[in-house]
């Protein structure tokens, strides 16, 4: 407390936050600027495509009302700017082309199936990945280690789209068993709903717990082999303690930070995922957007879910100094 | 120039050092074996698709139809009698080209946009890495499925599309190596004697990152193949007639997949195959040629 060399490092911690929170609003408006820019690129004849196209038709729209919410009737900096000033000002990410809805609305009507989704397959993920992750470095080179990096590998090669096709066919077969496809909404029952998404995120979580597994062996075995580690067991610390306590909580760390970065990888599984399922989530409003050529919402899901993922990771970076105080900070 | 024999030395030094490597793979990474192994067969198999398919993989016979595996054909048929096995064969095809051009397009993009604003530097690096860093934080599947929807199904549009994306966010290893490489002598040594930038980049930088090119092919192709399949699945990537691993999958694969399983089946246990085999490669390759980056990273 008060001591110099304390000082010295909250010093640098308080730059680093704040370096790390300057870079971020760059970043925030790269990204806005990516997502504006694709659908910029639709070529004209998809225009024409979409006027002429029978979902336009019962909408009666026609080339230039379309330009006009598309936003491509003025000049591309006017655009964005009109686009930046709607979603910074007014909070809207403007109009679905289908049908009387914002664009917001669609995905906070959809959101919380996506969340239920993902908190579920991260933590069945991570209660796959980490004891199996910690068991395998603490049995190097023995029987099981091998069998759970091998598992890992194959789980790491198999498509979830493959894995959740097969999920439907053979315990259909076999047992006349298949998966719920209709999602009771959270609110509604509880159980049911978890019940409903229970599969779906096994099949994402274990893709992810693949991933996951082999980084928190490296790590166990990394710090498995400090000095410290030894002293601990030395002075005749139980295996448990010194697993458990010393190792693990050091591990971690960097684990942390690995799933913050496999969040792009989540996101995209549970575009398929929630496709096979018919899970109504964000995942399947974006392909059903896609499919229906509504940009908008298109360019609002991607900004969405790029958004989320960059906020997930600074506030990961932000912690990341009181989770491991080594870490220099220059 | 080097004379005749010079020459002939000079090969076989270097048919001795590509044996070498190859033994120590085998005595050392016999998974990696085995991956280099399905992978040349998987290689041959796409190349000689028309001499090994048994059957064109248009080609109807509505009496076969809906068969289950057999000696004639051995994955089964479709709805309408089409053999499983050929259109695999021919799959396997598309997913090479597609998994070997993507992916040389995104490695070369890595080494062009992490080469550079690594190797420059200052305020054209932060630059550069912020526009990487929103990048990558898009969901990459998301992304590409709307970009293909933009710029249309095809394959040209599928290999430039995986390319330049992948190598957008494989750029940061490519930067970091060449920061790192930055800081040796041999570079200001050549800064001091007046070389062009460009000059020390190319003759100087870009050898030097050479082992993390190749590491870095063999463990990408892996995730372009499945991205292929993935988008492929989705119904955004080739058109519906040329026959892809994903495609099978997702068309003929789960319309009738109560009443014919194994058309699911098959091309999905293929994709898993070529894909462990070429990740099983990919990480002995990185293992054996850069042993610094022993057991890190996913590899996936």
């Amino acid at each position: 407390m008060g001591c110099p060399r304390a000082n010295h490092r909250n010093f640098h911690v308080r730059a680093y936050i704040i370096r790390r929170l300057l870079l971020f609003i760059p970043t925030l408006f790269i990204l806005s600027a990516i997502v504006f820019l694709t659908v910029r690129f639709i070529p004209g004849d998809a225009i024409d495509a979409m006027v002429a196209s029978s979902d336009y038709l019962a909408l009666d729209l026609d080339r230039e009302t379309l330009l006009e919410q598309l936003g491509l009737d003025v000049p591309i900096y006017i655009q964005y700017l009109k686009w930046m000033r709607g979603m910074l000002l007014e909070g809207t990410f403007g109009d679905s082309l289908m049908g009387a809805w914002s664009v917001e609305e669609r995905i906070l009507e959809r959101l919380p199936v996506t969340i239920q989704l993902g908190v579920m397959a991260i933590l069945i993920g991570m209660l796959i990945a980490l004891p199996v992750g910690i068991y395998s470095a603490v049995r190097q080179d023995t029987v099981s280690d091998y069998v759970a990096r091998t598992l890992a590998v194959v789980g790491l090669a198999a498509p979830n789209f493959w894995l959740a096709t097969l999920v439907m066919i053979f315990p259909a077969l076999w047992w006349g068993w298949s998966p719920p496809l209709e999602m009771v909404p959270f609110t509604e029952d509880p159980l049911a709903s978890l019940y409903g998404t229970l599969i779906p995120s096994l099949i994402l979580g274990t893709g992810m717990a693949a991933g996951t597994m082999r980084l928190t062996r490296t790590m166990m075995l990394e710090v498995l082999r400090q000095d410290y580690i030894r002293t601990a067991w030395s002075k005749g610390l139980r295996g448990r303690v010194v697993i458990l306590r010393h190792a693990t909580k050091n591990a971690l760390i960097p684990v942390v930070t690995g799933i913050g970065l496999q969040l792009p990888l989540l996101v995209g599984g549970s575009v398929i995922i929630e496709n096979i399922f018919n899970l109504p989530g964000l995942g399947q409003l974006a392909l059903e957007a896609l499919l229906d050529r509504d940009y908008p919402v298109v360019s609002g899901v991607n900004l969405f879910f790029g958004m989320a993922v960059l906020i997930i990771n600074l506030i990961i970076d932000l912690i990341y100094p009181y989770l491991d105080p080594r870490v220099r900070y220059r | 120039m080097l004379t005749g024999a010079a020459e002939l030395a000079d090969f076989s030094e270097r048919r001795n050092r590509f044996l070498g490597f190859l033994s120590r793979l085998v005595k050392e990474k016999p998974l990696g074996a085995f991956g280099l192994a399905v992978t040349l067969a998987m290689i041959a198999m796409a190349i000689f698709a028309d001499w090994l398919a048994p059957f064109p993989y248009y080609e109807l016979n509505l009496i076969d139809r809906m068969q289950g595996p057999s000696w004639a054909h051995p994955m089964g048929t479709d709805h309408v009698g089409r053999d499983l096995l050929s259109r695999v064969i021919y799959g396997a095809r598309i997913s090479l080209i597609v998994g070997l051009s993507a992916t040389a397009l995104d490695i070369t993009v890595a080494v062009i946009v992490g080469g550079t604003s690594g190797y420059v530097g200052g305020k054209f690096d932060l630059a550069v890495q912020r526009f990487v860093d929103a990048y990558i934080a898009f969901p990459g599947l998301l992304l590409l499925l709307t970009l293909m929807s933009i710029v249309g199904q095809g394959l040209i549009q599928m290999i430039l599309v995986l390319g330049i994306s992948g190598g957008l966010g494989g750029s940061r290893v490519l930067r970091g190596a060449v920061l790192a490489i930055k800081e040796n002598d041999y570079i200001l040594a050549a800064e001091a004697i007046g070389t062009e930038r460009w000059r020390t980049f190319l003759k100087h930088v870009v050898p030097n990152i050479v082992p993390i090119i190749i590491i870095g092919f063999s463990i990408t192709i892996g995730g372009v193949i499945i991205s292929e399949a993935s988008i492929s699945f989705l119904g955004f990537g080739l058109p519906r007639e040329i026959p892809t691993w994903g495609g099978l999958l997702s068309q003929e694969g789960r319309q009738f997949m109560e009443v014919a399983p194994w058309l699911a089946f098959w091309p999905g246990a293929c994709l898993t195959l070529v894909i462990y085999c070429l990740n099983m490669f990919g990480d002995a390759m990185r293992d054996l040629l850069d042993p610094r980056l022993r057991g890190s990273g996913s590899g996936g």
